[in-house]
């Protein structure tokens, strides 16, 4: 091994593109530690609290791709209070100071400021992709710097951010001069863009592929801007509201016809569903469609939509299709790997508007799929039986159940001889996400079959600690516990506690894991971050060990525990 | 779950609310006449076409009990109902330890007074929950972000339809001197679409609008006439009898068309935009009007008033 020069280790470390391999490769020996570290570009840190800024610039000093993931998941159901961290100006600042020649910035659950996207823009000369999801924390005058002063940006990608809209002209502040993007993405802002700066912006960049607008750009505007730019590959249409007898949706129609290239939708913020039909003619050639935020376009009209789009790879949709509607798609759409079906009424009314039934369709019409994310208003274990065996490739499936503790509904039996085939036949499974009635059987049949399990997600299941025991004993490759409202305890929490270093974190809220039992833990593993969560009561820190702990989230870290802490979260 | 809510008029459909006081804007409100279920209306909110819109007050608390009680709400059952959430309600609402998530039986819609406005308390009724059972931060798991959306989307479907608001003012009018408030002649381009007839009246300040056939008129007096009739003698509650209208009878000159009133006669046309009722010839009036609002003088800008 030492026989070759550093720079053909490098070469030949360059066709290894997957993390895991890169750090497999890294333990080898010294020279081949070495070589990869200066040679590594791209670096994902699953928790930016598990390694600091500067730690993570002397590792991999020619970092130009970072990827950095904040908050933990249940954040998104707004079961993480506001201010518990996740702030990306450190890393910002500490790359700045270092030099580091960084171009591409994703980042997931943090907080992000404008000041950092200051920073970002003016410290980075060759910054290309900034790919922004589920943050918060800047206002559109964050991405006017952004905008001003990256010359080279390729790429700007917002997805589902809270972002404080200046109604500024952040969109005007693209220099005359820019001319690289590929892929601009605004369509979770809420505020007014300028039309004009957009269209000039779009005529002057002949490599955009994806484009996906905010409600805020008129179907008159969607159209001049494919005639600019009809190489698209993906469209996120803002608002597609017009009246059907008019110059301007004739003038869509012929638009859409000269744009061959798209293969990727989304959008349809607000719609007249009469103006679809001048989407048909791409339906035919899409591979992704995403109508979750569309709810203006109704069971039938999805239907008729559907019935074009037999290329179909990925499908997001709004429960409102139906089960009729998800019959469509399975015989329609045989190419299908991703479902998701969102509720259109979250508390709704108790009207099913998918069920078991509409599942148990697809998987009969959609041999291929892998990943499901599906609401709905019960299942019963005799579907979900069927789907594992129709489906056995998932590797991906999250069902929920509307009604959390929902049993099947035919033979008032918990679901877990359903879940129990799922996860006996997907021998490939990584993320699985429960709901319904489960009793400590399902985490058994979990821990015997999910091998390859590294994502799971409990709430309000299980009898006992048994359950967490199988999960914790059986699954190796967990890297994601998360758990809420189950009726697990100390016992389980610290049975094996040094199966949290092999973890990236785990959640447990809700529980019945007391003060004391984390307390203990937090000794016994000095490199695990326990975090409890008090938003209420301060007062209650350390008073009690028998006390039940709410909110707890612990991680693995090489930097012991944060000094960002809101004074509402005690690391024990 | 029924939770003490009598129904007055019309549909059954009582609901709980987890508000328990009523004031006068509810009494105000229940003199008004329950409009047809608007089951007509496209939505999609699939819980919508099943809720009666049954009016009454919300006496007490709610079947669901221990609702979750915000402050910042009205105190009347009705303004709960009524009130359009904000996207900031709702993740204080769920974040709230107490209690979200209502679980509505069909009989729990609560007053409503339209298939929207259901659909928004459906979708936004984090509090005065329907039933007891499972309410819960943070179920069903969805992204924050797309559960405002979702709100937000409703707020905006509902507001194409009837604003709630629960004051009533006096009338006032604009419409001096405008060219066509008399009779029209032009009675030949009274119905270019069959599907015309009916169209929505809302007033500003009422939750429940109104339906009022177009079809019926053949000019703008009678019209105006008719939705003074509805909106400030209570009492009318069919529409005039065609034969009568057609004779271009009415006793009085329109308080609504002469400016001499608070309110406004406007109305919606097929660009979205609205107008003001009056301008121009009934048949083209008729051929673009989808619907019509009362609305405040004072927020009718620039009208020359």
């Amino acid at each position: 091994m030492n026989y070759f020069p550093d720079e053909v280790l490098e070469h030949v470390f360059d066709f290894l593109t997957s993390h895991r391999d890169r750090n497999a490769v890294s333990l080898v020996c010294k020279s081949w530690f070495k070589v990869e570290k200066w040679s590594r570009h791209r670096v994902f840190v699953g928790n930016c609290y598990a390694i600091s800024p500067e730690r993570l610039i002397a590792r991999f000093p020619r970092v130009r791709a970072l990827t950095l993931k904040g908050k933990p998941h249940f954040a998104d159901f707004n079961l993480v209070p506001h201010d518990w961290g996740g702030f990306v100006y450190p890393w910002i600042e500490a790359m700045a100071k270092s030099n580091i020649g960084l171009e591409e910035l994703r980042l997931k659950r943090m907080v992000v400021s404008n000041e950092g996207l200051e920073l970002l823009a003016r410290s980075f000369v060759n910054f290309k992709s900034l790919v922004l999801i589920s943050c918060e924390g800047f206002t559109t005058d964050g991405l006017a710097a952004v905008a001003a002063n990256c010359r080279f940006l390729r790429e700007l990608d917002l997805q589902e951010n809270e972002v404080e809209d200046r109604k500024g002209q952040w969109l005007s502040c693209f220099p005359d001069s820019c001319t690289s993007l590929v892929s601009l993405n605004f369509a979770c802002l809420k505020g007014e863009v300028n039309l004009t700066a957009l269209e000039r912006l779009v005529a002057r960049c002949p490599n955009l592929k994806s484009l996906r607008l905010n409600r805020a750009v008129p179907l008159d505007a969607l159209q001049r801007i494919l005639m600019l730019a009809p190489q698209l590959e993906d469209l996120g249409t803002g608002s597609y509201v017009h009246d059907p007898d008019t110059e301007t949706y004739n003038k869509l129609i012929s638009t859409f016809q000269k744009c061959r290239s798209i293969r990727s939708m989304s959008g349809f913020l607000e719609v007249s569903p009469l103006c679809l039909p001048a989407i048909y003619p791409i339906c035919s050639n899409l591979t992704s469609l995403n109508l979750s935020y569309a709810p203006g376009i109704h069971g039938d009209e999805l239907i008729k939509l559907i019935h074009h789009c037999r290329k179909l790879q990925r499908l997001w949709i709004l429960d409102c299709i139906g089960d009729k509607g998800l019959g469509v798609v399975a015989s329609t759409c045989k190419e299908l790997q991703e479902l998701r079906v969102f509720p259109s009424d979250p508390f709704g009314v108790g009207n099913a508007a998918v069920t078991e039934k509409g599942l148990v369709a697809i998987s009969f019409g959609c041999p291929k799929l892998h990943s499901l994310l599906y609401f709905c208003q019960q299942v019963t274990n005799a579907a979900l039986i069927t789907v594992a065996k129709n489906c056995p490739n998932f590797t991906r499936f999250r069902l929920c159940i509307l009604d959390a503790t929902k049993a099947d509904p035919v033979t008032m039996q918990p679901l877990d001889e359903g879940f129990g085939a799922i996860v006996q036949s997907c021998k490939d499974l990584r993320r699985l996400s429960l709901s319904g009635l489960l009793t400590d059987r399902v985490f058994l049949y979990i821990g015997m079959y999910a091998e390859q399990l590294e994502m799971l997600s409990i709430a309000f299941a299980g009898d006992s600690d048994k359950g967490m025991l199988y999960v914790l004993n059986g699954c190796k490759k967990l890297r994601k516990l998360e758990i809420r409202d189950s009726p697990f305890g100390n016992e389980a929490l610290l049975t094996d506690v040094g199966k949290y270093e092999t973890m990236r974190s785990l959640w447990m809220s809700s529980c019945e894991v007391t003060l004391g039992g984390c307390k203990v833990l937090a000794e016994k593993m000095p490199r695990i971050n326990v975090e409890i969560i008090n938003e209420y009561d301060q007062m209650e820190f350390g008073f009690d060990d028998r006390q039940k702990v709410d909110k707890m989230f612990l991680y693995r870290t090489l930097v012991g525990p944060r000094k960002d802490a809101p004074h509402f979260v005690w690391t024990l | 779950m029924d939770s003490g809510l009598s129904s007055l008029g019309g549909g059954g459909g009582g609901g709980s609310g987890g508000g328990s006081s009523t004031n006068e804007s509810v009494t105000t409100v229940s003199k008004v006449e329950v409009v047809e279920q608007m089951s007509t209306e496209a939505s999609s909110y699939p819980g919508e076409a099943e809720l009666e819109l049954g009016l009454g007050l919300s006496l007490g608390t709610g079947g669901g009990g221990g609702g979750l009680v915000k402050p910042k709400q009205p105190s009347s059952a009705w303004g709960e109902y009524g009130r359009i959430l904000t996207a900031k309600d709702f993740p204080s609402v769920l974040s709230n330890a107490s209690s979200t998530t209502p679980r509505f039986s069909n009989s729990s819609a609560g007053p409503v007074s339209g298939t929207k406005r259901a659909a928004d308390s459906a979708v936004s009724q984090e509090v005065g929950s329907a039933t007891a059972a499972s309410q819960v931060v943070g179920w069903p798991p969805i992204r924050a972000y797309r559960m405002n959306s979702l709100v937000n989307q409703a707020k905006a479907l509902a507001a194409e339809d009837d604003k709630a608001d629960s004051e009533n003012d006096k009338f006032k009018d604009t419409l001096k001197k405008k060219p066509y408030t008399g009779s029209n002649k032009n009675n030949s381009t009274v119905k270019e679409k069959g599907h015309l007839g009916f169209v929505k009246v809302n007033m500003d300040g009422l939750p429940i609008g109104r339906k009022v056939d177009l079809d019926a008129h053949a000019c703008y007096e009678t019209l105006a006439q008719t939705l003074e009739d509805m909106f400030f003698r209570h009492n009318t509650t069919m529409p005039p009898i065609r034969s009568d209208v057609e004779k271009g009878q009415s006793t009085n000159p329109s308080k609504l068309l002469d400016g001499s009133s608070e309110f406004v006669l406007t109305y919606e046309d097929k660009d979205g935009d609205w107008m003001l009722v009056g301008d121009v010839p009934w048949g083209m009036f008729l051929s673009t009007v989808k619907r019509l609002r009362i609305m405040r003088t004072s927020e009718a800008n620039g009208l020359g008033m």
